[in-house]
């Protein structure tokens, strides 16, 4: 399976070897990713665990085409990622809404940058606004909205511009375990309904295996930083699921246990080298 | 549609206003009017003061001069015109000058801040060359210009242009450098080009650095316009200030300076009124403001 397959047949996202070096101020290097090998199959839905500040992060915005590989391959639908794709949705860790745009004119922005015409982006926007919720919050500003809203508006944002594929990083993080779980139950639905019926393909970035496990299909554990894919678990539990029911099913709880065997390793490993660093 | 939508969440809040609240309200517009009140009471006593002592001699009414004949020479002005002509033609003239070189120092500013905040090989070629510039006492070019443009108001809008640039220059590349990064990356996520990431993401988050820095610079333009009259022209304040200095009338110079003082409050509580109708996303901006959610 070299680069002879026809792109129709490829994996929806592939990294070989992939790598990445940054330069920090100090002229230091630091390798927040080393030797990656991951597959995300078409309408897969992968989470990505480990400890923090690994490197999870930067396997995503190496997808994305925000940044490029030191070394390694990404590959997007079985072509070479050169630079930002517009089948690729990103969802981020902070607020990334335009605070100066109405919440109608954020869900707007990513088709019109694409050159739709105003008429049409704008009933898209509201249609993806109607689906998230927040039809009524159309003429307000972001921060007029509690976190879950904007959130919200975020996801519509990415929703709207169709994406085949799905990055999320740790985009519920900032928001209280309630809203959290009602977010994620929301996602599945959207997921579900996303890319005219077809799903994306998602990479979701977390440090929560809880959330991991409820919503994917397939988790990936990363070692402590550099990171590189360390074990990677199915997840065979039946769709649709309810975040908050599967939790308490025996299989979720096996599966939880068997991972965090993995997880809890580099967690501790990551521990243990913050202390020594504080020593 | 969208103005009246956001200023209804402050409507829910006035009708489940109850007693202690209004009590509250009363007590908030009492402090308020007592503050107004002695703001009044300050001026009054300055300007007794002044006045007292110029009479009795405390202090020489030639050098300082007194309210009352302040006040008396800018009604002189207004009702007879001053020796170059009408007062209101002296006040739109500097105006004029303050206002052009305004627009050409704040459009300069702003233009090659965002342009060099946003390529950085210029702002690496260009930057000793600009601290250079700005270390320069740029108010001693007035003379200079003066001889390059003559005595009309081009040598007024040149003196405003270069006192105007700096400080819009520096506010514009800063707020072009501390654009939230997340914010580019979503917009170019989403599709935006080069020029739509500066025209939609640069330009609106730095607005309100480059904002800060009109307030300041439109000072610095009435005293470009000022300076360069003062040193030669045939019309506007500076000119008054200067004439009136020539025939030691101090109050003449006081005079001007009360007017030019009207007129660039004036400015500003233009700039502050269409700051807030271009901040309205802003959170605790005054005006639309009030928090919704959670």
């Amino acid at each position: 399976m070299i680069s002879g397959t026809p792109p129709g047949h490829a994996p929806a996202i592939e990294l070989r070897g992939a790598s990445k070096v940054f330069r920090t101020p100090s002229g230091a290097s630091h390798t927040a990713v080393r030797d990656l090998d991951l597959t995300v199959e078409q309408g897969e839905f992968v989470a990505v665990v480990g400890p923090t500040g690994c490197g999870k992060s930067t396997t995503l915005t190496l997808v994305s085409g925000l940044e490029e590989p030191t070394d390694g391959e990404v590959l997007v639908g079985g072509e070479q990622v050169t630079g930002i794709r517009p089948e690729v949705g990103f969802v981020f860790q902070q607020d990334a809404v335009f605070p100066w745009r109405t919440v109608l004119s954020n869900v707007m922005a990513g088709p019109r940058f694409r050159g739709v015409p105003r008429a049409e982006a704008r009933e898209r926007a509201r249609d993806w606004l109607g689906r998230v919720g927040l039809a009524s919050f159309a003429d307000r500003y972001p921060h007029q909205l509690s976190g879950g809203q904007r959130k919200r508006v975020a996801l519509a944002q990415t929703f709207v511009c169709d994406p085949a594929i799905l990055l999320m990083d740790e985009p519920f993080s900032a928001l209280d375990v309630q809203t959290r779980a009602l977010m994620s139950d929301e996602l599945l639905e959207l997921w579900g309904g996303s890319h005219g019926g077809r799903a994306a393909s998602v990479v979701f970035v977390t440090h929560d295996l809880e959330e991991a496990i409820a919503l994917a299909d397939k988790v990936v554990v990363m070692t402590a930083g550099p990171a590189t894919v360390k074990q990677v678990f199915p997840v065979r539990l039946p769709r649709p699921r309810k975040v908050e029911a599967v939790r308490l099913e025996a299989e979720f709880v096996e599966i939880y246990r068997e991972i965090w065997s993995s997880l809890g390793e580099e967690v501790r490993i990551t521990r243990e080298r913050g202390a020594s660093r504080v020593a | 549609m969208s103005l009246e939508s956001v200023e209804s969440p402050a409507a829910p809040a006035a009708l489940t206003m109850n007693h202690r609240s209004l009590t509250r309200a009363k007590a908030a517009r009492r402090r308020r009017l007592t503050v107004y009140a002695a703001r009044v009471l300050v001026l009054v006593v300055v300007l007794a003061a002044w006045e007292l002592m110029a009479r009795n001699g405390v202090i020489d009414p030639f050098y300082f001069s007194m309210p009352s004949k302040v006040w008396d020479q800018i009604v002189q002005w207004t009702l007879h015109g001053t020796s170059q002509g009408s007062l209101g033609e002296q006040i739109w003239y500097t105006l004029y000058e303050a206002l052009l070189g305004w627009v050409f120092g704040v459009a300069g500013g702003v233009v090659l801040g965002i342009g060099l905040g946003r390529v950085r090989f210029l702002a690496d070629v260009f930057s000793p060359y600009i601290k250079v510039l700005n270390a320069l006492p740029r108010i001693a070019l007035v003379p200079i210009f003066l001889i390059i443009f003559g005595l009309g108001p081009a040598s007024k809008v040149a003196s405003a242009v270069v006192l105007v640039f700096f400080p819009v220059f520096f506010n514009a590349f800063q707020g072009a450098r501390e654009v939230d990064r997340n914010l580019v990356a979503n917009a170019r996520i989403l599709g935006a080009s080069n020029r739509r990431v500066t025209l939609q993401v640069v330009i609106p988050s730095a607005t309100s650095w480059i904002f800060t820095s009109l307030h300041v610079s439109f000072g610095f333009a009435l005293i470009g316009a000022i300076v360069g009259e003062y040193l030669g022209a045939s019309k506007g304040i500076g000119l008054l200030v200067s004439i009136s200095q020539g025939t030691f009338n101090t109050a003449g110079v006081y005079a001007a300076m009360v007017i030019l003082a009207v007129v660039a409050l004036l400015a500003e509580g233009l700039l502050t009124f269409a700051e807030k109708r271009l901040f309205r996303w802003k959170p605790g901006g005054s005006g639309a403001g009030s928090w919704a959610g959670d």
